[in-house]
């Protein structure tokens, strides 16, 4: 074939200040972060929207509510953030979580085992489940969504069998309320859930941008097949990921059955749809390659905010899957216009 | 003499930076067998797509039986009694043959809501009938052999009444005796009158099947000749007949003090490649020649580990290797850049700086797996700035980059990681003109500093001007090996269309 013109970015060599070198990088990360602004603009609208509305909203105790029930959700959102981001996706956290829990109350209630190896052993028991995740995915070549909707099923079962279908509580496990619910920092009634979202919030961002981890993560999502030919060992790194997010799974698990006093085996399920929804809002794009942790904070702040605020405003709870159902569809179309060029 | 049964003048096509066809004319007698031949890219498949409708014309004329047509959807081209047989098979392999053959347009039963198998079969064992077929339509296309695919997919194509046939490289995929029932059936329908184009890289069957030759070449056409007075030679140097690209041949030839860094013995993939061996020298430009499907890409996957050999064995600086996995590759320090950067190069929705580091990330990260930006940064900085990659900075997304700075993101990729054997897949596809020269300038200083290149190359005069010296392939085999000094257009063709021969130990 023969070339005519081609258009070439022409503007002098690597950093040299052109016209567009001034303009391009500046303006690129304008449109990248502009999912993110989005997103964080309308937290803002929201929560004056629900102010206005009732004026209890804007109350410290509702304002800490809302971050306490976000926090579960928020934790499972952050680990799936970079399942999503290698294009994968992630059903079983809800009942994964509650297969932690549970394991965690036979660990500490029933094996009277120290509630820091309790602990341990629900993040352990998540992790397990990610991991497993990550080997029939990357090395079985199951499609992730069958292999995790597998998993939840299992994770389901497990938890219901081993916890004998009754629930868990740990009223005789001295300080393990303590884990979601203490008042860390003093004169300020902020659960401790609540800082441990933050704490693994910082964490997450820290592994997507700045560890080998998050980097590959981008580099599968954008381009498998790019990514091994550069030889990076995809799979391995594939299994990575939904080990750290079956981690995630875990501190979830230990955390909700510490704000419930109790592992609740038939609790759980949902709990996945919300963690992706609070993703997606946040502007990490389901195909792969694009996503941030700061955005599935506020993703997970939104609908956390939007069934508080609706339930807040009395509206019943069939209205406030219908809203959260209409957010989603717009954080997505909203995301689909951006990239429309 | 009668009207042609399809004539086109006057075909032009451009794409974005590309014109793919400029004034191109072909006419097609209703009776006859019309190969077009052609090397990569010459434009033979765009312009069968014009002719089936999936591209639209830019100017052109083309007339059946003398009516001046417009094609400008698929369903126009059926109606026209166009038919195509594209080179993939479109079949769904879940439907019975009756089912595909008739797909979209089933006959009904039951108020227009379901389909009549009874007469769908009908049809389809009436259609089979009709052209000698002995294949039962309610077999699922799934149980079918390649070449009985084949069939099914002539058969669609016949279906719609076509007289006018066009086959895509109907050959590729069937064997001999499968290829000789092929020309039966194509020798029947000419018999009634159909009109087949016939494109094909198998310069060989061309002269058992067609009539006459048309031969295109970058786009536009070159000549017509009636196969029974085409020699093969002839045709190859029409197709080939390009001018060097500006700049003279910098390389010396066959430096026999090098060196060998690797040496590839009786390489063999399951049909794909055949014993395939050959030596890379230390500092050497090995290019390789062959048409599409000669095994050249096919051999750079395995050794850069994206697929694996049945047979043979790799040395690298006389150590036997495996190399089981792309990882595998990049640990030994090979790297490949594949003549699709989009597909298997590049990570096109992240930055340059990205896409450099790729491969060498892990280099500049400590014990936990985090990365020290700085050290990273200004190694991707180097490398951007040696290869004079033109970005507006490193975190411009690589997209937005030219097809020759997209080349060169991928080079300093590789070169981060410190690679000495690079593997080029046609590295100036899609590249226009002044970059070319810049890539090959490239080449040759990488290969002034010691790196040992590997060149795939389908156009002639890069490889003649480029390489050291010329592994030729055809059919999954090494057919010869030429000093690239000494070597022309012709000698190397001749090498490329020598089915069956074989070549030994490349030295």
């Amino acid at each position: 074939m023969k070339q005519v013109d081609t258009a070439e970015p022409d503007s002098g060599d690597v950093l040299r200040a052109g016209p567009r070198g001034v303009l391009g990088p500046s303006w690129n990360l304008v449109r990248r972060q502009l999912q993110q602004v989005l997103a964080f603009a309308s937290l803002i609208v929201l929560v004056a929207f629900f102010a206005i509305a009732n004026p209890n909203f804007l109350t410290w105790s509702n304002l800490s509510g809302i971050l306490l029930s976000t926090a579960v959700i928020g934790i499972l959102a952050l680990g799936t953030t970079f399942v999503i981001i290698t294009s994968g996706i992630e059903l079983s956290l809800g009942t994964g979580m509650t297969l932690a829990a549970v394991m965690t109350g036979v660990m500490l209630t029933g094996w009277g085992l120290p509630l820091m190896v309790g602990v341990i052993g629900g993040v352990l028991t998540g992790a397990v489940i990610g991991l497993i995740n990550g080997l029939s995915i990357a090395v079985l070549k199951i499609p992730p969504f069958i292999a995790t909707l597998a998993m939840m099923l299992i994770a389901q079962g497990l938890a219901l069998v081993i916890s004998g279908t009754a629930p868990i509580y740990f009223t005789d496990v001295p300080g393990f309320t303590d884990i979601a619910l203490a008042s860390v920092i003093p004169g300020v009634r902020l659960p401790s859930a609540v800082l441990i979202l933050f704490a693994l919030t910082a964490i997450a961002a820290l592994i997507l941008a700045k560890s080998v981890l998050g980097r590959y993560s981008f580099a599968i999502g954008s381009n498998e097949e790019a990514a091994s030919l550069s030889g990076i060992a995809v799979r391995k790194w594939k299994i990575a990921v939904y080990t750290l997010s079956g981690c995630f799974m875990g501190i979830a698990g230990v955390v909700l059955a510490a704000r419930l006093n109790s592992a609740q085996p038939a609790l759980g399920i949902g709990y996945e749809l919300q963690a992706i929804a609070a993703v997606v809002i946040g502007g990490t794009s389901l195909q792969g390659g694009k996503g941030s942790i700061i955005g599935t904070l506020i993703g997970a702040l939104i609908v956390g905010t939007v069934t508080n605020g609706l339930r807040i405003m009395s509206i019943p709870q069939e209205w406030q899957s219908v809203v959260i159902g209409l957010v989603i569809l717009a954080a997505v179309y909203i995301d689909i216009l951006r990239r429309g060029r | 003499m009668h009207e042609p049964l399809l004539s086109l003048e006057g075909i032009s096509k451009g794409f974005p930076g590309v014109q793919a066809l400029s004034d191109v004319h072909l006419e097609l007698r209703a009776g006859e067998v019309h190969a077009v031949v052609g090397e990569n890219g010459a434009g033979k498949s765009t312009l069968m797509k014009l002719l089936a409708g999936i591209h639209q014309k830019d100017a052109d004329v083309i007339r059946i039986d003398g009516r001046e047509v417009d094609i400008d959807s698929p369903r126009a081209a059926q109606e026209l009694g166009i038919s195509i047989i594209h080179q993939e098979f479109s079949l769904m392999p879940d439907l019975t043959i009756a089912e595909n053959i008739y797909i979209g347009r089933e006959p009904r039963t039951g108020l227009g809501l379901l389909v009549d198998d009874r007469k769908l079969n009908r049809l389809a064992a009436d259609l089979f009938a009709r052209l000698g077929i002995e294949l039962d339509p309610r077999t699922r296309v799934a149980d079918l052999l390649v070449a009985q695919q084949q069939v099914v997919e002539i058969a669609k194509a016949l279906s719609f009444d076509a007289r006018i046939l066009i086959m895509d490289e109907p050959t590729a995929a069937l064997t001999e005796s499968e290829t000789a029932n092929l020309f039966r059936l194509i020798r029947d329908l000419r018999g009634e009158g159909t009109g087949v184009i016939y494109i094909s890289h198998r310069l060989g069957e061309l002269k058992e099947i067609s009539d006459r030759i048309t031969v295109l070449r970058d786009g536009e056409y070159v000549d017509t000749l009636p196969t029974a007075e085409a020699e093969l030679p002839h045709v190859i140097s029409l197709m080939v007949g390009r001018h060097l690209a500006a700049g003279s041949r910098t390389r010396q030839g066959p430096q026999t003090d090098r060196p060998v860094v690797l040496e590839v013995r009786g390489l063999g993939d399951k049909g794909l490649l055949d014993d395939v061996s050959f030596d890379l020298c230390e500092g050497e430009i090995l290019g390789f020649a062959g048409l599409v499907g000669a095994g050249r890409t096919e051999t750079a996957r395995i050794l850069c580990g994206a697929d694996r050999a049945d047979r043979g064995q790799i040395l690298l600086r006389g150590r036997p290797v495996k190399i089981r996995t792309p990882a595998d590759a990049a640990r030994l320090r090979i790297g490949y850049l594949s003549e699709d950067r989009k597909r298997f190069g590049l990570m096109l929705d992240q930055d340059v700086g990205f896409n450099i580091l790729a491969s060498s990330l892990a280099d500049h990260a400590n014990a936990l797996g985090f990365i020290h930006d700085g050290p990273a940064r200004r190694s991707a900085q180097t490398y951007a700035e040696q290869l004079r990659i033109r970005t507006p900075s490193l975190r411009s997304e690589v997209r937005t980059l030219s097809g020759g700075n997209q080349q060169k993101v991928i080079l300093a990729r590789w070169l981060a990681r410190d690679c000495d054997v690079l593997i080029f897949d046609e590295p100036t596809r899609g590249i226009d003109v002044g970059a070319k020269e810049e890539i090959y300038e490239l080449l040759d200083r990488l290969a002034g500093e010691g790196k040992s290149i590997i060149m795939i190359s389908s156009e002639l005069p890069e490889v003649l001007r480029m390489a050291d010296r010329i592994v030729v392939m055809c059919e999954g085999k090494v057919t010869g090996v030429l000093d690239g000094a000494a070597a022309d257009q012709r000698t190397v063709m001749e090498y490329a269309t020598r089915s069956g021969a074989h070549g030994g130990i490349a030295r």
